[in-house]
């Protein structure tokens, strides 16, 4: 041993980062960089890719200073719950300190990830400006932007590879950013702008789809109708991942028939996506290429029902990942269930987005896919009931899950046939899947639930809870229990200070924590700030109310706290409190 | 799945039956938001209500459903008897559930802004330590009533509070009504106005339906938890797919309803509604009248003699049943198909007696018998 430690410290440090290379994981590369001093050294001059899960966790000065060869950055800003309303939009999350920093550090970057952050053009334009081999840009649930900016990156960005907008919110200005690309632009490979509300010029965009021979994915928007699919579909057959835009139209008509044939060539399609606009009639045009697909996302796509989608999924033999809305119904499930033996993942989304009717959706469609799909290992399923002897069954069928994501339309339905709460059932699924990294739990939910939460699910990362629990006892059995906890967010359940203040360090190890309509006292939060100066404790307040006026038992309407290097941010709007 | 329209649906099996308009002790009319009275000629009532109707008929059917609720519902979770779950139970469809159960959910801090939070506080502390005293009863079933009844007072009698707590698995806002602990009651009174209105508006006029939807329908902030962006999608998408698909015109789309042994037909537009929950809610608004002065003429004693489940819901129960002729000239049950393929080939209603539509939906016979 003792010359095999002598050994390695003869390694050149080329050896190490060549090493490393191999290494593309930042969790990887982060246990490496704990080994030694050198090891530290040499593991941060060559790290490429840097992953920040919370922006505010950690400054761009910082992360330069440690990192200074870094080329490309992902970066999450709000809070989960953000997603639905529970955060107001100026919260926080802005990227361009982020980007000026960058800027004045000299670094050299090529690619960008955001998500839940504010954008704005000015930081687009200094992405172009300053940074010519800038290669590909991500952008999902972000906002504060508009085609302008997105106007300069096509202008700027020489080398664009991949600009990839998902679900972000973007004001049209209806300023032609498309034909903004340069003739000489011809290296993209990925182009989405689904989220888009405008038009863009259609001739600009075949042009494009011309030119760029690499392109492998391409995601249109709404305002892109049918023929000019079909023309684009004509020029790049190439294409591996496709999202329509329109698809509407005659079936009757030359068009639509070219759209088939065109259609036909595009052998390579394994992921299709889009129908915003469709109408069911045209849906046949897709059937050529089901058997090649597998991915799909019909989840915008209420218009279509459980027959017609049954019609279509009935060919898509390879789909390992398929997005529905709940009107494809039970009966459609099992057809699915039939069809895709090869589903890994499935999401099964409201239609009626208010949850105001029934779905047709219930334990019934859940239990058909988990006999049917033994592969499944991700699910996030919108239901009107379920009862404990399906999750039981579906945890004894799919002991293979990863993510598993259940939400009732009624937060705290119980079982629907014995009336109990579903603590049984999901105390089944956490106990047989023993790989299970994300659980979000919904229905009447007691302690017990996260008892059996906190025994077995060992290497649970995030945990979403919502109306559930009977005491500070639940929330202490996870904080315990589950070793390598990284977000837990609670809304609307009775836990208090007894379960906040018991283990401070814990929070340390985590990523962040929400609680919001809980029991924590104003007095509690404020005791923890104390105590754990390495966390930022927010309290956010929206009614104005006067921060002199809180009082030491009085209840925190949201608290987020998460773990950070550089204490509270200096961006907090008036209604966020940093304790 | 689709549910049947006019079924004893199952939201969940035990469920009962969907609307029950019992004169004096249900605060809850058949369309489903909670606080009107609902009386014999009821409905016309409950369409114009203003919060202080709301709050006053509130007050009066809290004192009826307090004494109700001592009578029958003392006992162990699970044993339900059925009058009390036609009378309380809402129940048969989550979408009902979720109505009711939401706005009594703002009893904890920061969903329901109209409450105070201090109220709340404080009562929420006393409801607690008046559940420990019930060792007999399940958790489970508290800790639906904890939520519940944030806002009982501290003093709440020990049936009532086990009894409220119980009611609290199925009925949403009667539970509620069933307080009598005085301290809470401004508590009460207040959420009731400034919610029932808004609920009133979705659900009593269905014909206001869609244009009031989001805003009226979205109780609890954040829940169902869909990405905004996801609910703005959806929304805009809906209505361009409708237009798109070469429906019969953007414009009404009024069809002929009948029912037998009404003295004559109504029109309704189905672009009112969007989902079968909304047609039937509306259908019974416009129909209740005939059945009541029908039981009024004819000489029904069983029926009569059921006291409050006299106006269990005629058309939802035993009844009647409601069915369509499509665009081939077949009478259908309504319900099975998707609402937007129903409304392409629906041509004329008919709401049949159960007895005549047993070729079209034995299960309402067979429900109808298991329920008396």
């Amino acid at each position: 041993m003792h010359s095999f430690q002598s050994m390695l410290n003869y390694f050149p440090e080329e050896v190490l980062e060549h090493v490393f290379d191999f290494l593309t994981s930042h969790r990887d590369r982060n246990a490496v960089s704990l080994v030694c001093k050198s090891w530290y050294a040499v593991e941060r001059f060559s790290r490429e890719k840097v992953f920040v899960g919370n922006c505010y966790a950690i400054s761009p000065e910082r992360l330069i200073a440690r990192f200074p060869r870094f080329r490309s950055l992902t970066l999450k800003g709000k809070p989960h719950f953000a997603d639905f309303n529970l955060v107001p939009n100026d919260w926080g999350g802005y990227v361009q300190p982020w980007i000026e920093s960058i800027v004045r550090g000299g670094v050299n970057l090529e690619e960008l990830r955001l998500k839940r952050m504010l954008v704005s053009d000015e930081s687009l334009e200094l992405l172009a400006t300053f940074f010519p081999n800038f290669k590909s840009l991500v952008l999902v649930s972000c906002e504060g932007f508009t085609t302008d900016g997105l106007a300069a990156i096509a202008s700027n960005c020489r080398f664009l590879r991949e600009l990839d907008l998902q679900e972000n919110e973007v004001e049209d200005r209806r300023g032609q950013w498309l034909s903004c690309f340069p003739d000489s632009c011809t290296s993209l490979v990925s182009l989405n702008f689904t989220c888009l509300k405008g038009e863009v010029n259609l001739a600009s965009l075949e042009r494009l789809v011309a030119r760029c021979r690499n392109l492998r994915s391409l995601r249109v928007n709404n305002a892109v109708p049918l023929d000019a699919l079909q023309r684009i579909l004509a020029q790049a057959p190439q294409l591996v991942d496709l999202g329509t835009g329109s698809f509407v139209h005659d079936p009757d008509t030359e068009s639509y028939n070219k759209l088939e044939t065109s259609m036909q060539k595009c052998t390579s399609i394994t992921s299709l996506s889009g129908f915003l606009d469709v109408s069911a009639r045209c849906l046949p045009a897709v059937y050529p290429i089901c058997g090649q697909l597998t991915s799909l996302n019909l989840s915008y796509a209420p218009g279509i029902y459980s027959d017609e989608l049954v019609k279509l999924i009935c060919y898509c033999n390879r789909l390992e990942r398929l997005l529905v809305l709940d009107t494809i119904g039970d009966k459609g499930l099992g057809v699915v269930a039939s069809s895709c033996k090869e589903l890994q993942e499935l999401r099964v989304f409201l239609s009626d987005v208010y949850g105001i009717g029934n779905t047709a959706v219930t334990e019934e469609g859940l239990v058909a896919i988990s006999a049917g799909c033994p592969k499944l290992n991700s699910i996030l399923y919108f239901c009107q009931q379920m009862t404990n002897e399906a999750l039981i069954m579906v945890a004894k069928n799919c002991p293979n899950f990863i993510r598993f994501r259940l939400c009732t339309l009624n937060p705290t339905v119980p079982d629907a046939i014995t009336m109990q709460p579903l603590d049984e059932g999901f105390g089944a699924i956490v106990k047989s899947c023993k790989d299970l990294k994300r659980l979000s739990i919904s229905g009447l939910l007691t302690d017990q639930v996260f008892l059996y939460i906190g025994r077995y699910a060992k290497q649970l990362e995030m945990l979403s809870i919502a109306f559930a629990g009977d005491s500070d006892k639940g929330m202490l059995c996870v904080l315990n229990g589950c070793k390598k906890l990284k977000k837990l967010e609670i809304r609307d359940c009775p836990f208090g200070n007894v379960a906040l203040l018991a283990d401070m360090g814990k929070y340390e190890t985590m990523r962040s924590l929400w609680m919001s309509s809980c029991e924590v006292t104003f007095g509690a939060c404020k005791t923890l700030a104390r105590k754990m100066p390495r966390l930022n404790v927010e309290i956010i307040n929206e009614n104005d109310q006067i921060e002199a006026s809180f009082d030491d038992k009085q209840k925190v309407e949201k608290m987020y706290l998460y773990r950070t290097l550089v204490g509270p941010r200096k961006d907090a709007p008036g209604f966020v409190w940093t304790l | 799945m689709s549910p049947p329209l006019l079924d004893v649906e199952g939201g969940g099996r035990g469920n009962a039956p969907l609307m029950s308009s019992s004169a004096s002790g249900d605060c809850i009319s058949q369309s489903g938001s909670g606080l009107k009275e609902c009386n014999f000629l009821g409905l016309s009532d409950c369409s114009s209500v203003d919060s202080s109707a709301v709050s006053n008929v509130c007050e009066k059917n809290k004192n009826n459903l307090n004494f109700k609720a001592t009578e029958l519902r003392l006992g162990l979770p699970g044993s339900r008897s059925p009058e009390r779950d036609s009378d309380f139970s809402l129940l048969s469809s989550g979408k009902l559930d979720e109505k009711q159960l939401f706005p009594l959910l703002p009893s904890k801090d920061g969903i329901c802004s109209l409450m105070q939070k201090s109220i709340v506080s404080g009562n929420k502390r006393g409801f607690s330590d008046t559940m420990d005293g019930f060792s007999e009863i399940k958790s489970s079933v508290f800790t639906e009533g904890k939520w519940m009844f944030n806002a009982n007072g501290s003093d709440s009698g020990t049936p009532q509070s086990v009894v409220e707590a119980k009611l609290a698995g199925n009925a949403g806002i009667n539970v509620i009504l069933a307080n009598n602990s005085s301290g809470a009651q401004p508590s009460m009174k207040k959420e009731v106005p400034t919610r029932a209105p808004k609920e009133g508006q979705n659900k009593m006029n269905g014909s206001n339906n869609n244009s009031s939807a989001p805003a009226a329908k979205a109780q609890v902030v954040g829940w169902p938890p869909i990405r905004s962006f996801r609910k703005n999608t959806l929304a805009t998408t809906s209505k361009n797919n409708e237009e798109v698909d070469g429906k019969p015109g953007p414009g009404a789309l009024f069809i002929k309803v009948s029912m037998d042994g009404a003295p004559y037909l109504r029109k309704v537009d189905l672009r009112m509604y969007s989902t079968y929950q909304e047609l039937s809610s509306a259908l019974e608004k416009m129909f209740m009248c005939f059945t009541i002065r029908k039981c009024g003429s004819q000489e029904t004693p069983d029926r009569e003699m059921l006291g409050e489940n006299k106006f269990k819901d005629l058309l939802h129960g035993s009844d009647y049943v409601l069915t369509f002729e499509d665009k081939d000239g077949d009478w259908m049950l309504v319900g099975d198909v998707p609402w937007g393929m129903f409304i392409e080939s629906c041509k004329r209603l008919k709401i049949m007696k159960g007895s005549d539509a047993i070729g079209l939906a034995p299960r309402t016979m067979e429900k109808s018998k298991n329920q008396n």
